[in-house]
């Protein structure tokens, strides 16, 4: 068997002119040249693993990355951010010593490709950020998006995804409190698999991604390497050696949710003893991607012996190595006194834990293989000074005829029986029916501090059992709205997610995010993407919740066709006790159904107009954020002072949507009337932001009454808790019963 | 005084932390054991707690079932100790063969979390004191393998001894937690071996001990008070 | 009559947690030299009649279109004669 000799950084110098498959791995040709300017040669293979990996669209935001910046530009005045964008993931003040960290990022393709797999391993990366800031995961939320709910390949993706993240979250023993799910033919073949992971620290116990202190070990610890997710690797080994090896390699990553297990306990295990100096997790771009980025945020260099790597596969080169995605491994820096220490608390867990490397006091991250030098770059050529564009974007053509296709003027039901079939069909319809069969697939229990779960309005954790401090996190995004105006689309988004929050009785503090966007080279999905972002990063700012991080996926389209644009985001909250929480169910007969805020005819991306008439066209609802700030404090106050004992916020079905979530989740109905100045189909099926429903007790209306007037928030007594129907007075009733069979049925029909 | 009641960490267990505040809410004082450990530290009773030990993988408690502090459980269960298994504590209990049958995958291949409708069948054993025989409770049922399967002659042994401690109450709507949610022969939820001491059961009586949390019921919560009063003899 | 039999494994460079974590367990229970383990399914398919080309053909996309997951599995079909009807 001949081989071909080690592609050294000597042999790379001595052989200036060897062709290297650069553009097999996705780099562009001025990109390439880039890497040889950079290095002063060309790279060697090792090497040119490392830098189109870390220059991809994926891990260097290089389209998004002149965008993503009015994050920071435009972040509000926050005394709560204690580590913001930049970071695995951003941290949180809550008070009374505790830190949460939390954030939200895709796996869309992986879960076309192999839907278990894909959303499982979804799960796992964000949890591995999560504990590399040095917080204890607490909770799990997964914003899903699917194509058309009656499509066969839904029916193959969806239990799969579901299967997939249950198997994997609740293996890890984190209880999944909030999400959605939404169905439309735009996301066939580009589902949206959305993973959030929220953590809990003391200030104290905050880590950072980062190795200072020359002759501080690297250890490499989980998970042993092998092949997984180096498709582009592979090209390199052929080059480099016969084919006497498997010539597949997996593009598929396989979880196993019980290593990430023991890597979570042995990993605080040593946090609590104060044996990290700094962590990174290994996830897209593995081991490249873990030393460039703690080498380069760190003081010094960084030494790396390759080979002392545990692989799973022994016939991996050394380019594999550095790009395997293998699940389940992190990096941490540890002094040299406590490295034993670290390996004793591995030891405890089972946890294979290796010292792979140094860091050293000069400025270069070296890696060696069999003796010899592989690697030899400056860390931040490689993890921060990858190429960033400005690709050219442009309102598309159609968007005005989209606008003007006004939904308003779609027929509305002329006859009460109509209106009555019409919210059957729509609390029955895919995207507004009851998804408990597939949250039921999720532990919401573990951990013993769950206060509200889906389909709460937002998901709420106890951090401290003596005080009852919690947090909440909700996760909203609307890509119907987002298509008619993806600017008014973002702002919806997190004005949703942000009421959602405030709706529990938690305040809103910071925000994280998911943008799912086309392709960048697309001007016009590239207008989308800079439209939502500019909406998201100015309504931050006026809401006063800075942006801590979130991810980027672009490319979900299947030829020329774009999804929706759809930025996902979410809001945390704080609530000083959770004995105030706010749930969504109607508590108790009797009490009165407030509607707080305006009703506007706004039908433009609504469910209704998409259940009944199929029809996507004219504008989204009106944003108004200091709108929304008003109600949140009052929906805040109310819980504080004990003056409602439910709440609902309004968004995609409206009034009707809300009432019967609430009446089917109290097991108890209510007797609406149409207010002056509304016409009964306005008032349930509107849209209009800026809204919630609150059930308040008798004896307390005057004082909620009182609230609202002196704080000038419009507050209409619409009904009261009762009975066993939800009625619209002059105009229907519905049974809970037969509520129930529309809402509860659909899912498990079409998917189980 | 009070009793100190074990909680065996098993790699993969996920519940430990939730049974130890449960026993602390009860009043008794949760000591933590570690599966490596052989040593139970003279505690009074043991609980094994939910979670996927060692992924599941192989069987639900088949792998945990060979762990050294699994020899000290099996041969002081056998003398007479309180345990109780919860959920995969259940699985390694009748892996370990101190419960009869087994535990396969749920009859609808899915896992499922919910508040389930329970009757207390048994009411005399370690665990169930403070209970009514009879009894209609909710406590949270969250498994992947929770099928109770044995042969027909350990069924109606299990019937004719009182050892079925839990059933699943089928009457009335899924929505209230009603129904048989594994496909559990003859509803089963929870048994107990001859003596009583020893009771495994899958759903999970931690997640129902505090008016906040969860589902917001307490109905757990005598699991915990019921080995205390026994044990202190209160 | 004959049984048709269908191994499904999944393909050598895909990660088996569940075989590992047996493996692992091994040396407790006393079983050394034991430096691998995979785990994987086994379907057996009575087949009415004979088993000929065409059955097996069809069998084979059963496997690689239901059975099996080919994104990450790989398996082996077999015929295996059901033994003898009396003794």
């Amino acid at each position: 068997m001949s081989r071909t000799p080690l592609d050294t950084v000597e042999h790379a110098t001595a052989t200036p002119d060897v062709e290297l498959p650069w553009a097999e791995l996705g780099l562009k040709e001025d990109e390439y040249e880039r890497v040889v300017e950079i290095l002063g040669r060309r790279p060697t293979g090792a090497e040119l693993a490392m830098y189109s990996v870390m220059w991809s669209e994926h891990c260097s935001y290089k389209s998004s990355k002149v965008h993503l910046r009015q994050f920071g530009e435009k972040a509000p005045e926050s005394d709560a951010l204690l580590v913001g964008i930049g970071e695995n993931a951003g941290v949180v003040d809550v008070g009374q010593g505790y830190a949460v960290t939390f954030k939200v990022e895709s796996h869309n393709h992986p879960s076309y490709v192999e839907p278990y797999q894909g959303a499982a391993t979804g799960v796992g990366g964000i949890v591995r950020d999560i504990i590399a800031m040095g917080a204890r995961p607490v909770a799990v939320v997964d914003p899903l998006r699917f194509g058309a709910a009656d499509h066969p390949d839904t029916k193959r993706v969806l239990p799969g995804v579901v299967a997939g993240i249950g198997g994997y979250g609740n293996c890890l023993g984190l209880p999944n409190i909030g999400g959605e799910v939404v169905f439309d033919s735009c996301y066939q073949g580009n589902p949206l698999v959305n993973a959030g992971a929220i953590g809990v620290m003391r200030h104290e116990d905050i880590h950072l991604a980062k190795a200072s202190g020359a002759g501080n070990k690297v250890i490499l610890y989980g998970a042993r390497t092998g092949g997984d997710g180096i498709g582009g690797a592979s090209i390199l080994a052929s080059e480099t050696f016969d084919d006497a090896k498997p010539s597949k390699r997996p593009a598929v990553q396989v979880g196993d949710p019980f290593q990430e297990k023991l890597l979570i306990e042995c990993t605080l295990e040593a946090f609590r003893e104060k044996l990290v100096v700094g962590i990174q997790d290994l996830g897209a771009a593995g081991l490249s991607c873990a030393t460039s980025e703690l080498a380069s945020n760190g003081s010094g260099g960084m030494l790396v012996t390759l080979d002392d790597v545990p692989l799973r596969d022994s016939t991996l080169s050394p380019e594999e190595i550095l790009m395997s995605e293998s699940q389940e491994r992190m990096c941490a820096v540890v002094e040299p006194e406590k490295v034993d220490r670290f390996l004793e608390i591995c030891e405890k867990w089972d946890v294979i834990a290796t010292v792979i490397g140094e860091v050293t006091d000069g400025d270069r991250l070296e890696i060696f293989w069999h003796g010899e030098k592989i690697v030899d770059v400056d860390p931040r050529t490689v993890a921060h000074d990858g190429p960033v564009y400005e690709r050219p974007y442009a309102r598309p053509d159609w968007q005005d005829t989209l606008q003007a296709d006004d939904a308003n003027k779609l027929p509305r039901p002329a006859t009460s029986e109509e209106l009555k079939d019409q919210v059957l069909k729509l609390v029955g319809s895919p995207n507004q029916a009851s998804k408990k069969w597939i949250t039921q697939q999720y532990d919401h229990f573990v951990q013993g501090n769950t206060v509200l779960a889906q389909p709460e309005d937002s998901g709420m954790i106890r951090v401290d059992e003596e005080s009852g401090l919690g947090v909440a996190i909700a996760t909203d995004g609307n890509g119907r709205y987002a298509k008619l105006d993806p600017y008014a689309g973002a702002q919806l988004a997190l004005a949703e997610a942000y009421r959602n929050v405030a709706t529990t009785g938690a305040k809103p503090l910071a925000v994280s995010d998911c943008l799912n966007f086309g392709s960048p080279e697309d001007p016009a999905v590239m207008w989308q993407f800079a439209e939502a972002v500019r909406g998201l990063a100015d309504a931050c700012l006026q809401l006063g919740t800075p942006v801590t991080g979130g991810n980027v996926s672009l490319y979900n389209q299947t030829g020329e066709v774009a999804i929706h644009p759809t930025p996902v985001v979410a809001v945390l909250g704080v609530i000083d006790d959770v004995a105030r929480r706010t749930p969504v169910a109607f508590q108790e007969e009797g009490q009165l159904i407030y509607l707080l805020g305006d009703t506007r005819e706004e039908f433009g991306g609504s469910a209704w107009s998409q259940v009944v008439h199929d029809h996507l066209g004219g504008l989204p609802p009106q944003v108004d954020l200091e709108r929304e700030r008003l109600l949140a404090e009052i929906l805040i106050s109310a819980s504080r002072d004990g003056m409602i004992d439910s709440a609902h916020d309004l968004s995609d079905g409206g009034l009707i949507q809300a009432v019967v979530e609430s009446a089917l989740l109290g097991g108890k109905g209510a007797r609406l009337v149409v207010p002056d100045g509304l016409d009964a189909f306005t008032l349930l099926f509107s849209e209009s932001a800026g809204r919630a429903i609150v059930a308040v007790p008798r004896s307390e209306e005057v004082r909620f009454n009182d609230m609202c007037g002196a704080r000038g928030l419009p507050a209409t007594r619409i009904g009261v808790v009762d009975g066993d129907a939800v009625e619209i007075q002059g105009e229907f009733a519905l049974t809970l019963q037969e509520l129930r069979t529309a809402h509860e049925e659909t899912i498990p029909a079409l998917l189980a | 005084m009070t009793a100190r009641i074990g909680v065996v960490t098993f790699p993969g267990s996920l519940d430990d932390r939730d049974t130890q505040r449960a026993i602390r809410l009860a009043g008794a004082e949760p000591v933590a054991l570690w599966h490596k450990d052989k040593d139970l530290k003279q505690v009074d009773a043991v609980v094994l707690p939910g979670g996927f030990s060692y992924g599941d993988y192989l069987r639900a408690g088949a792998i945990s079932r060979f762990s050294p502090v699994m020899e000290s459980v099996i041969e002081q269960a056998r003398a007479g100790l309180p345990v109780l298994g919860i959920c995969n504590g259940f699985q390694v209990l009748t892996e370990a063969h101190l419960l009869p049958g087994a535990m396969l995958g749920n009859n609808h291949l899915h896992f499922i979390c919910r508040d389930q409708k329970l009757r207390v069948e048994n009411a005399q054993t370690a665990w169930t004191g403070d209970y009514r025989a009879g009894q209609e409770i909710h406590i949270p049922l969250k498994n992947m393998d929770g099928r109770y399967v044995a042969d027909a002659y350990t069924l109606d042994e299990l019937e004719a001894e009182g050892r079925v401690v839990f059933r699943y109450l089928v009457r009335g709507e899924a929505a209230d937690g009603y129904g048989n949610p594994n496909g559990s022969l003859r509803d089963i939820a929870g048994i107990t071996n001859e003596a009583g001491n020893v009771v495994g059961l899958m759903p999970h009586p931690e997640h129902a001990v505090e008016p906040l949390i969860g589902t917001g019921r307490t109905d757990g919560l005598p699991f915990f008070t019921s080995i205390l009063k026994k044990l202190v003899g209160a | 009559m004959a049984r048709v039999v269908v191994d499904v494994m999944l393909k050598p460079e895909i990660l088996d947690p569940q075989g590992q974590a047996v493996q692992r367990a091994l040396p407790r229970l006393g079983f050394a030299g034991i430096s691998d383990v995979r785990q994987g399914k086994r379907f057996e398919l009575e087949v009415d009649g004979p088993v000929d080309e065409a059955v097996l053909a069809r069998i084979h996309d059963l496997a690689e279109s239901f059975l099996a997951n080919t994104v990450i599995e790989d398996f082996i079909v077999k015929v295996e004669e059901v033994a003898e009807a009396a003794k």
